[in-house]
């Protein structure tokens, strides 16, 4: 066949770790004990954390919740392989990454519960974070937006010299947006240091992914664009890491962008506000437990020798407790003053914002 | 008759549309199988295939753009925009091409379709799933703009801009998509476009909105019926093209006026009605014209109540409209 009649274009999946926690003889890598057991942690945390979420959005404490059950392996193991300065775009399934760069339980709860510490001020619903001291951009609901973003920080990093790249994460339905292929484009156009990282989790709400696109996926689209491109495990944490870690040095090399596409799977429904039972079987679900990216790596640590059931025990005792403390904490926060709904529009505050502030605190006045 | 809600109504105008009329397809994100994330659109891929009712990829300028193809071959498509606040990426599809299509091809292809689209604050859904983007429609000459505020009325209007030839930007307050409920014929029955509603008869102050927003000043005017005020109250239904005379004749009887709606004040469609309204009644107005609107800030989460311009905000304009 000529090249030109060429319809096809297939790319392997990278994966280390088995079902069993098992690494492949001879398999290096250069993640420390410690930095594997503070990985599970965090995967265990965040998936706490979720799970907590969701329980006070049932009770009305929380408004809206997007879980990442079943995606924990994807976060963690990219921002893992950061280092702490390199700027993170999210769509907003990644909290993983962001409790990895250390952003507190607490901290994390301030803005779920949309209190008076949220760094984004209660103005934007739940689960939409970030964190500037954490080099971790705040979510945007327009999805895909922050593709193209990603690359324009790359490129500043790059005339300006820094020691940095964008990582910017998105997931198979985003792809679909101009923004995806505007991104790409400029970024490869340009050489940013930016990794494109796909999170392929089978589903856009409702949508199975082949009414997503036609071919083998998004990782072709990179080939096309003109960058390096792997498509990994995303439930195994070495593959995820190992790849980030390399699509660093690729960027660092001035040979960047890359993309990764890691292909995992939306264990839990798309929001709070979601019932997937209305489009998807339960079986399909079953499916995805063995490949669980926490029991994994968990099976791993024990193989190891480095990880047991009392450790567990202890660990999750203690965590929970944690996490406990921090949601009582956020909900003893109070919730940010009416000043703050005519702050931060503009860098001051114009004569129509301020009379309209004005109006309101009168209005409030009275009503008390 | 049956009782429906406006999701209810909707779905079924699609259903009477698509039995009516096998050109008419409707597509967008979650649209087919699930039957929208709202469930307007719940059971028309079963009953008419998925050829004519399917889930598209998320690009909003795709679903534009593809609906505009399918209008220029005969089609009447319905593409959905899941919320209005998503409209954007599709921002240029829509003013550029679709709005402006009969008249810069020479009336040669008109782009006749319906962009449905969920709207409006009060479901805490933040910036990006609260905003009233009527006004950035409305300075689209080609688009028509219809909002419509209860069940009985979105059936209707939205079996009228099915049945039209141009494209209708059709906005539905989702806020109220369950909560406002009426009586709704199963019959096939269209309200005609650029109409508006006297949804309440009143002397001394008219009162203008549309969407939910409508169902606000109708409680203001009843608490300011109990002050002794008489409120006319207009539900203008069609936004462009403008009832202007049912709007010119009711405050011609009032002399007083308060527009209200939920996007911000500053650039909203309130500034239309006003200018519109000062100049036709002028002599007429005996206190200048008020408007109860958003502020001027992106919509704030955590003070969404205090956002939107709600009855006590509405029952205020009223009094300061009345006092002057
Ligand atoms: C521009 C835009 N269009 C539509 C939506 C509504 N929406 C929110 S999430 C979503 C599905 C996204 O799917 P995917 O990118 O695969 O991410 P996943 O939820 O699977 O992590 C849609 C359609 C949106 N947020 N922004
Ligand atoms: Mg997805």
């Amino acid at each position: 066949m000529r090249s030109t009649e060429r319809m096809a274009m297939k790319f392997e999946t990278i994966s280390y770790l088995d079902l069993e926690g098992n690494l492949p003889s001879g398999f290096k890598h250069d993640l420390s004990d410690e930095t594997l057991i503070r990985a599970y942690k965090i995967m265990q945390l965040t998936r706490r954390i979720d799970e907590r979420m969701i329980t006070l959005q049932r009770q009305g404490v929380v408004n809206f919740v997007i879980g990442s059950r079943g995606e924990e392996g994807c976060s963690v193991a990219s921002a893992m392989a950061l280092k702490p300065d390199d700027l993170l775009y999210f769509q907003y399934r990644e909290q993983g990454a962001i409790l990895w760069r250390g952003l507190s339980a607490e901290e994390y709860s301030h803005h779920m519960l949309l209190n008076e510490k949220d760094p984004s001020k209660g103005r934007q619903m739940s689960n939409h974070y970030g964190s500037k001291k954490h080099s971790a951009m705040t979510v945007s609901s327009t999805l895909a937006t922050q593709i193209p973003q990603a690359a324009g920080a790359a490129y500043a990093m790059k005339i300006q010299k820094k020691d940095m790249v964008s990582l910017c994460y998105f997931a198979e339905g985003a792809a679909s947006e101009g923004d995806f292929h505007a991104g790409l484009n400029f970024a490869a156009v340009y050489k940013c240091p930016v990794i494109f990282f796909c999170r392929n989790n089978h589903y856009a709400i409702s949508t199975p992914r082949k009414f997503q696109y036609a071919g083998d996926g998004i990782a072709p689209r990179g080939v096309a664009y003109g960058m390096q491109t792997f498509r990994v495990d995303g439930n195994d944490i070495f593959a995820v890491y190992d790849i980030t870690k390399k699509a660093r040095e690729i960027c660092m090399r001035g040979e960047g962008p890359v993309l990764i596409e890691a292909m995992t799977y939306r264990v839990g429904p798309h929001s709070t506000a979601d019932d997937p039972t209305r489009y998807r079987k339960d079986e399909e679900v079953c499916d995805w437990d063995p490949k669980c990216p926490v029991l994994r790596l968990k099976l791993h640590l024990i193989k190891k020798g480095l990880w047991n059931d009392e450790k567990d025990k202890a660990f999750k005792d203690a965590m929970h407790q944690e996490v406990e403390a921090a949601i009582e904490s956020a909900r003893n926060t109070p919730k940010p003053s009416l000043e703050t709904m005519f702050q931060d529009v503009y860098a001051d505050i114009p004569w129509n914002l301020q009379e309209q502030y004005e109006f309101l605190q009168a209005l409030e006045k009275e009503k008390n | 008759m049956p009782v429906m809600n406006i999701i209810e109504a909707i779905n079924n105008a699609l259903h009477i549309a698509f039995e009516t009329d096998d050109r008419v397809i409707a597509f967008g994100e979650d649209v087919g199988f699930f039957g929208g994330v709202f469930r307007a659109t719940v059971g028309l891929q079963e009953k008419y295939g998925v050829e004519r009712c399917f889930d598209t990829p998320i690009s909003e300028l795709g679903i534009m753009g593809f609906a505009m193809g399918c209008a220029q071959m005969g089609l009447k498509p319905i593409p959905e925009i899941q919320f209005a606040d998503y409209i954007f990426p599709g921002y240029d599809q829509i003013v550029n091409e679709i709005a402006k299509g009969r008249y810069r091809t020479g009336n040669q292809w008109s782009n006749g379709m319906v962009i449905r689209t969920p709207y409006g604050g009060g479901i805490h859904g933040g910036h990006y799933h609260s905003q009233s983007i009527e006004a950035q429609f409305l300075h689209t000459p080609g688009l028509k703009v219809v909002i419509p505020s209860d069940p009985y009325e979105a059936k209707g209007l939205l079996l009228s801009c099915i049945r039209a030839d141009d494209p209708i930007l059709f906005m539905e307050p989702k806020r109220i998509y369950r909560a406002s409920k009426a009586e709704v014929p199963l019959e096939d029955y269209m309200i005609p476009l650029g109409k508006a509603k006297i949804a309440k008869e009143g002397n001394d102050l008219t009162l203008i909105g549309y969407g939910a927003q409508h169902h606000q000043n109708m409680t203001a005017a009843a608490e300011a019926e109990k002050m002794g005020i008489s409120v006319e109250v207009i539900d203008l239904r069609t936004l462009n093209p403008l009832d202007i005379e049912t709007i010119t004749a009711s405050v011609k009887k009032t002399g007083r006026c308060v527009v209200a709606h939920e996007a911000p004040i500053t650039g909203g469609f309130g500034g239309e009605l006003t200018a519109l309204i000062q100049q036709r009644c002028f002599l007429h107005l005996e206190a200048p014209i008020n408007r109860c609107c958003g502020f001027d800030t992106p919509y704030s989460n955590a003070h969404e109540k205090r956002y939107l311009p709600d009855s006590p905000r509405v029952l205020i304009s009223i009094l300061e409209t009345m006092k002057y």
